[in-house]
This record gives C-alpha cells, structure tokens and sequence, in this order.
C-alpha cells in the first residue's frame, strides 16, 4: 500500500477519535464514543499491518497478543474502586512505548554523529523525555492508588532544587542531541534520568490530588505521541497525540478547579509543605472528644427523621457498600423518611467517582444532589449520613486559613441537625490530614467497615 | 515533496489539533471527567502505530527490533485496557437509563 493511500486510511482514525471525544463529553452518548474510538484504532492497526515496510509481522502480533491480554485480564478483572489506578497504569505503559520508540529510532538513524536532521532529533528527545516521565510518574502514581507505596506526600528538604537540577541535566542532554551530538549513552542517560524526575516528581505529590496528576501525566503521554509523530513523519501519530494533549490539559484543568485547585498548587505543592505546627493547632483548638454510639441508636436517629442526605465517600467505594446503602434508603423511604445522596464532585479518589457506583446500585438518578444543590438542603437536613467520606466535609477547608485543604469546596455536612460518621477507625484521611468534624458536638461515630455498619443500621432500622 | 515542506503541514495540522482538542470536550460535566480521562488514555494509544513502524521495518541490528517489540507490547496493553476500562466504567451509566423506574 503506498503512503497516499495509508495516510487517507489514517484520516478515517482520526475522524473517529474525534467523534470518540465528542461523544465521550456526553452522558447519553458516552459509550458508543468510546467504541468508535476502539474502531479507529482498529483500522489504524490494521492499515499500518498493511504496509510494504513492515517486515516482521510474526514478532508484532504475539508482541500485541501479549500486551493486548494483560492489558485485557487486568481492566476486566479488576474491582470498580481500582479503575483509577489502571488508568494510571495504562498511561504509564503508553508513555513508556513513546520513550522506547525514540530510544529505537535514535539508536537506529543515529550511527554517526550528525546524520539526523534537527528537527527529528529535537523530535526523539523530547518523546523521549516526556514519555520517561509519563511512564515513571504514573507507576509512582499507580503504587500510591495501589497502596504500594505510602499515599501521603513524600518530602525532605531541598527536594524541588533536587528536582530542578535534575530536570535541568535532563534538559541539556536534550538540548545537547537536538544540537546534533549523537552518541548512544546520551539518550540512554536522558530517558534515565527523565525517569527518575518523574518518579521525583510525584512521590511528594499527596494522594487525594492524584487524580489531577494522571489526568496531566496523561496529557503528557499525549504530547509524547504527537513527538513520536514528528519522529516517524506520521500524520495520524501527531494528530491523536495532540488532541489527546491538548484535551487532557483542559480536562485536568476543569478537575483542578472542581476541586478548587490550582495546577500550579498540586504540582508544587500546598500539601507538601505544610508545617506540622499548623496541623497541630488545627487538630487542637477543636478540643472536644469523639462520641461513638451504637447502630440501633443511630437507627432510631435515621428511623424518625424527616430527611436524611446520604453522603458518600472513599469508605463506601472500598467496602462496595452502594447496593446496602441503597436497601437503606428504601427501608428509610418505607417509613417516610426524605432521602437524598449528597455528591461532592471529587469524592472518592476520582470525579464521578459516587456517581459511577450509586448508578450501578440503581439510586434513582434525582436523588443524587451535586454539591450546591446539597449545601442548601444542609440545615433543613435531619441527619447527615457520611459514609466513609473524610476531607470533601472537613470544615477546616472554610474555618482553618492554615490547613491544607483551606479554600477547597466542600460538603457543609456540620449544618444538618445531626451528623453520622460512618468511618474504619479514627486515623486521617486520605490526604492525612484531621478532620475537626469527627470532633462537632453534633457529631457521632459508628466503627467499622462501612459495608458492615450500613448492614447493622439496617437491620436495626427494620426492627423499630 | 521537501523535507522543509512536510514539516510546515505536520506543524500546521499538530496547531489545529489543538485547539479541536480544546474545542471538542469544553462542555463535558464533572460526571464524566473520569471516562474521559480514560477514554483519552486509550486514544494515545496511538502509539502502537509507532511502536510497529519501528519494530516491523528491515532492521540491521536486534537491539532496534527488540525495543521496538518492547513498545509493541506496552502500546497493546495501554490500547486495550484503555478501551475496556472506559467500557466498563460507561456500562455503569447505561444500566440506569435501561431502569423504567428511573424517575421514582
């Protein structure tokens, strides 16, 4: 098949993935979005097999055959609540493909020193680099998710000087290829040492902003494609590649502001440097004690209110409590009770998180109430039931001026009457930070795995 | 045609990619930031196309070939667990639409 015609076949793919992004931007069409673009991957495929050039077809299909099943067995098996952790680690495998495939082409176009034309080797260098650090960052950020590695931020002193001498020897060994020195180690040491700034890079960043990090590593895995596509002289590679960088910048722009974040301020980081003085204060001056209390109490509290807001966190996702939840919210319902599910946009560890599982437990979709519409049914709420949600109802986020979270919007669950915390133990939060909450006179505690706890209430619910 | 001349349509179509990229999912709800994060780590799974030209073309040496493979495989992982990880987070919302109690 001659170029012409490969790269017109091309443009059906790149026609698709752009339906594929349209379509995955609305509730009603976001499935078939997502099949099309599985289509235009497809013909891309299928088109490139098709090329005189390619010679090894045997080596490429089992090579495909085995990512294809691991890639397959792993985002089939997995559980609803380890989703963003395989997003993280598929980016990262992508972007370790984009620096692998400059590592090739350098290793293969360069044998003598100023064989390759500028922009090319301005082209490897930088798939290179922005592939390393996709690739490190997001198993950095996978082994958090994964609780592999600890979720808190990771800091010691002089770390971003660290970082910016490291990304600056990175940058010259860059530079220093573009400028036509093409020996073999330099590449070698660029994707090794863009792949220790990106390890670097997002250890120190605290886990309940991972989320933004993948949605910008992916991005970044974006742009190494659309390098890629420069290096190969590949329409299809630099167009996808782009779009793909230049969606993904704005969608991890649109999540940082949902969770009134700036870029900036997750990267380099509020979370990482804060002094353990604040903390202590802020845990402090709310000296009250936490009062526990027992199902059936609390089942008398839900069983005569008027209105009760279910307000889901992290806690329901990891004991797959939705469906129980769901079963007492009917039981509530069967006795009068007004319910409703209050969604803080990034509870959970990824927006729409809640969403996704109360949809999978059928919660009738208007009862789901998106957070202002919840914040003004706050005071008139009878009790407020969080399930294992920690930091989206920390007052200290509008209260503490020092802590952490200050200025992120939350769920203002201390203005129902009564407060329920459904919580494993009394350790922090994700983001390890206190929660003055937990310590509101109005507030009372139920131990235990939220899955279990739902199931007493329940239980005891029916029994009145 | 040119090197030069190539180069100026590959800048010219990467710049117009960008702002469809902007373009195109402007107006997505928070619902679905996280299947479109995913449904965008599929897409760069591009990759693969790469990875093959790479690893499939008449090598002189095995190191080339062998790294190329090594891209083959990441790519393949990253294209299809992408797509199916988007898939089964989107089967989710289809179950409720199917519900004919949806709005009790």
């Amino acid at each position: 098949m001659s170029r012409e015609v490969t790269n017109l076949l091309y443009l059906i793919t790149i026609v698709t993935f752009i339906l594929a992004l349209r379509f995955l931007s609305n509730p009603a069409t976001a499935r078939r979005g997502n099949q099309i673009g599985a289509i235009g991957m497809l013909v891309a495929i299928v088109v490139t097999f098709a090329q005189d050039s390619i010679v090894s077809y045997w080596e490429i299909a089992v090579g495909m055959v085995i990512g294809g099943l691991f890639g397959w067995v792993a985002a089939r098996k997995v559980r609803m609540t380890a989703m963003p952790q395989m997003v993280a680690l598929f980016n990262g495998v992508g972007g370790g493909a984009a620096a692998l495939i400059a590592l090739a082409e350098f290793h293969n176009r360069a044998p003598d020193p100023g064989t390759l034309k500028t922009d090319i080797s301005i082209a490897i260098m930088l798939s290179a680099i922005i592939g390393s650090i996709s690739f490190a960052g997001s198993m950095v950020a996978f082994a958090k998710l994964q609780e592999l590695i600890r979720g808190r931020p990771l800091v010691y002193p002089g770390q971003q000087v660290v970082n910016a001498l490291l990304f600056a020897g990175v940058l010259a060994a860059g530079i220093a290829i573009s400028a036509g020195v093409e020996r073999q180690w330099l590449i070698w040491a660029l994707i090794g040492g863009a792949s220790l700034f990106g390890v670097l890079f997002v250890l120190p960043i605290g886990g309940a902003d991972m989320p933004v990090v993948i949605s910008l590593l992916n991005a970044c895995t974006g742009l190494a494609a659309a390098a890629t596509g420069f290096e190969l002289e590949n329409n299809v590679l630099i167009v996808s590649g782009m779009l793909v960088g230049a969606s993904g910048t704005l969608l991890t722009i649109l999540m940082g502001r949902a969770m009134n974040r700036s870029i900036a301020n997750v990267l380099f980081g509020a979370f990482g440097q804060l002094a353990p003085s604040v903390a202590g204060a802020a845990a402090g001056d709310a000296d009250g004690h936490v009062r526990s209390a027992s199902a059936e109490d609390i089942a008398v509290m839900l069983g005569y209110a008027d209105k009760v807001v279910f307000v889901p966190g992290y806690g329901m996702a990891v004991a797959q409590a939705q469906h129980d939840v769901r079963m007492l919210a009917d039981i509530l319902e069967s006795r009068g009770v007004e319910i409703s599910y209050a969604i803080h946009p990034v509870a959970g560890r990824m927006p729409g998180h809640m969403n996704v599982l109360l949809a999978e437990a059928n919660v009738p979709y208007p009862q789901l109430k998106e957070m202002d519409e919840a914040n003004s049914e706050f005071p008139r709420t009878s009790v407020a039931l969080v399930i294992g949600a920690n930091d989206v109802v920390n007052p200290d986020a509008r209260n503490n001026a020092g802590s952490p979270i200050y200025g992120m919007p939350i769920l203002n669950v201390d203005q129902a009457q009564q407060v329920v915390v459904l919580k494993r133990s009394m350790n922090p939060g994700f983001a390890g930070i206190e929660n003055p909450l937990f310590l509101n006179p109005k507030t009372v505690m139920l131990f235990g795995d939220a899955k279990d706890s739902i199931e007493r209430l329940a239980a005891s619910v029916k029994g009145l | 045609m040119s090197h030069g001349l190539l180069l100026t349509f590959e800048i010219t179509i990467l710049v117009l990619a960008v702002f469809l990229g902007f373009e195109v999912i402007s107006k997505v709800p928070t619902l679905l930031h996280t299947p479109l994060m995913s449904g965008t780590n599929a897409i760069h799974g591009i990759v693969i196309v790469g990875a093959m030209l790479v690893a499939g073309l008449d090598h002189k040496d095995t190191l080339t070939t062998v790294i190329g493979l090594i891209a083959v495989v990441l790519a393949s992982a990253n294209v299809v667990g992408g797509f199916v990880v988007t898939d089964r987070m989107l089967e989710m919302f289809k179950k409720r639409e199917k519900k004919p109690e949806g709005h009790g």
